[in-house]
């Protein structure tokens, strides 16, 4: 009796722990939903989202500015990121000595630890002038902020791009270097292909950091409302839009904010689901092996 | 299984003395919270301060978050005494009772390199706007300017728009937008074009302070009433103050009071 008793607490109670994260993001949605959709109704769908000014002040509420940020300095941040974070992985998992190896992965995983209100505050200081003195304007960027988050996503790529890599069974890199391929050979056409859907996880980890990224943001990008011209116009990404706002909306501002919530789960979900798609697509491909 | 009775014995005795102290407390002590604008706070807590050492019996929270949250927040009953550091508007104004406790400057900044020492008010609209936008027009280098602005909702932003900008005029569309004091403080400092407007009691000399239509910013132009740009600090009750909290406000109203909010380098109402 006792016996069954605890069999059966700890099958329910493994479940709730399984299920609570589902309840808890039902709840956020359900929530951002209920305080957001009265804005984009009363404003009107396609005037929020195609909407290209935004001031709260004479009630003009369009988002389009933004989105454009944050798939901007997303973009620029993974086009710098994801070169970078690979090919360092596979020098971490293929060709560093064991001892640089112990060096340089506590380092990386540190680079991750560091909070974002540091970065943001190393790139006010030192990154900002840099800018301005190097490329003219007023150093607050697209590029500054893109910058800023190519440094903090890269921790995240490397480590479980070199997971992956890492991963790969022994015998295919001994079966290639067996029939007289170079190392590099078989990196380049045995290890890395097997390795491709972790590193996609990778880039989807690093992308989801970097489109949520909020105050290193908004110290640095300039917060302007505008669709940069160029990677060296300031911008501001919808988390900074929310972030700055918040405390002194009320009413139909304060539910243009939410509504701003709304869009940035949507891109989310969609970059989600295509990654997951490229995940997928990659998934079976090596020897009959399932990797 | 002794040490399992020890360690339940431990935390029960804990959980008793917190309930115990939390009963205790609530019943020594008259309880005041603040929230609201977060340029009033500082003052806010340095009144606190002062007037609970005086007044032990007294415990007064300060709490940040911005004016719009002080103003929802007293309407609403959360809080006792909402701040604002802004004027309100007709339908925020109906229902609560303002209580002026100081007045601050705000002070157009350049870098310490900038030639130009003073702006008209005309001249400043017209930068804010975008219409002026090299320093050669002004007596400068020949070099851009850039325009550090608050975010839209800051109080301080607010009363520089109020009293430089007209009604229709909106602030140029490429003003870089910082959201505190501090770090327009830190971009003007840096950089030899930039100009922005900060509160005068973060004014430090890292910065160039404006003459406006050749009035230098201090507390004396502002009491004196030539310095024009300057914006109230309000304590904000829903109705009229009862109790602890009337005797609080009073208290801030008075010489020794005024004597704090002028000690952070805010200007006390003349009386």
């Amino acid at each position: 009796m006792s016996r069954w008793n605890e069999e059966f607490f700890i099958e329910k109670g493994l479940l709730l722990t399984a299920v609570s994260s589902i309840i808890i993001i039902t709840l956020i949605i359900v929530f951002i939903f209920k305080e957001g959709l009265p804005a984009i109704q009363s404003y009107g769908f396609i005037n929020f989202i195609f909407g290209m000014d935004w001031a709260p002040s004479s009630g003009q509420y369009g988002v389009f500015p933004m989105i454009i940020g944050s798939l901007g300095i997303t973009a620029l941040s993974l086009l710098m990121a994801v070169p970078l974070g690979i090919l360092c992985a596979i020098f971490l998992a293929e060709v560093a000595p064991a001892r640089m190896r112990k060096i340089l992965n506590p380092t990386i995983q540190t680079l991750a630890g560091i909070p974002s209100v540091v970065y943001g505050f190393f790139g006010l200081i030192l990154l900002v002038p840099f800018m301005r003195i190097h490329f003219g304007g007023t150093g607050f960027s697209m590029f500054t902020a893109s910058i800023i988050l190519t440094i903090m996503i890269l921790p995240i790529i490397v480590s479980v791009s070199e997971d992956a890599i890492r991963s790969i069974p022994q015998e295919y890199k001994e079966a290639s270097l067996a029939l007289g391929a170079t190392h590099w050979q078989t990196i380049k056409n045995v290890i890395f292909p097997a390795a491709i859907p972790g590193v996609i996880t990778s880039v989807i980890l690093g992308m989801g950091r970097a489109i949520g990224e909020t105050l290193a943001i908004i110290m640095v990008a300039g917060n302007v409302v505008q669709i940069p011209g160029s990677i060296m116009d300031p911008v501001r990404a919808l988390t900074s839009n929310i972030a700055i706002e918040m405390g002194y909306a009320t009413g139909i501002h304060y539910n243009a904010l939410f509504a701003t919530g709304i869009v940035l789960i949507f891109m989310i979900i969609i970059l989600l689901v295509l990654a997951n798609y490229l995940h997928y697509k990659k998934k079976v491909t090596v020897g009959g092996g399932y990797l | 299984m002794k040490l399992k009775h020890g360690l339940g014995l431990v935390l029960i005795l804990i959980i008793a003395t917190a309930v115990y102290s939390t009963i205790i407390t609530e019943k020594q002590y008259e309880r005041i919270d603040v929230a609201g604008s977060t340029s009033v706070q500082p003052v806010a807590e340095a009144l606190a301060q002062e007037y609970m050492k005086a007044h032990p019996r007294v415990k007064i929270t300060v709490q940040g978050g911005g004016s719009g949250l002080g103003i929802r927040s007293v309407s609403q009953d959360i809080v006792a005494i909402g701040t604002s550091s802004m004027e309100l508007n007709d339908n925020e104004g109906g229902k609560l009772k303002e209580y002026v406790i100081g007045k601050e400057g705000i002070v157009v900044a350049v870098n310490l390199k900038n030639p130009v020492d003073v702006i008209s008010k005309d001249d400043l609209r017209a930068i804010f706007t975008g219409n002026i936008s090299n320093w050669k027009e002004l007596g400068g280098p020949d070099a851009p300017i850039n325009v550090v602005v608050r975010e839209d909702g800051s109080g301080t932003r607010k009363t520089f728009d109020d009293l430089v900008l007209k009604k229709t005029d909106k602030v140029k569309s490429d003003a870089i937008v910082q959201i505190s004091t501090e770090s327009i403080k830190l971009v003007v400092e840096q950089d030899p074009n930039a100009i922005g407007y900060i509160s005068l009691a973060h004014m430090s000399p890292n910065v160039k302070a404006v003459k406006v239509d050749g009035v230098y910013p201090s507390m004396e132009t502002i009491l004196g009433g030539t310095y024009e740009l300057h914006r109230p600090f309000l304590f904000l009750t829903k109705g009229e103050a009862k109790g602890a909290v009337k005797e609080f406000l009073e208290w801030c109203l008075s010489p020794e009071g005024q004597k704090i909010v002028e000690n952070e380098k805010i200007v006390p109402v003349a009386s």
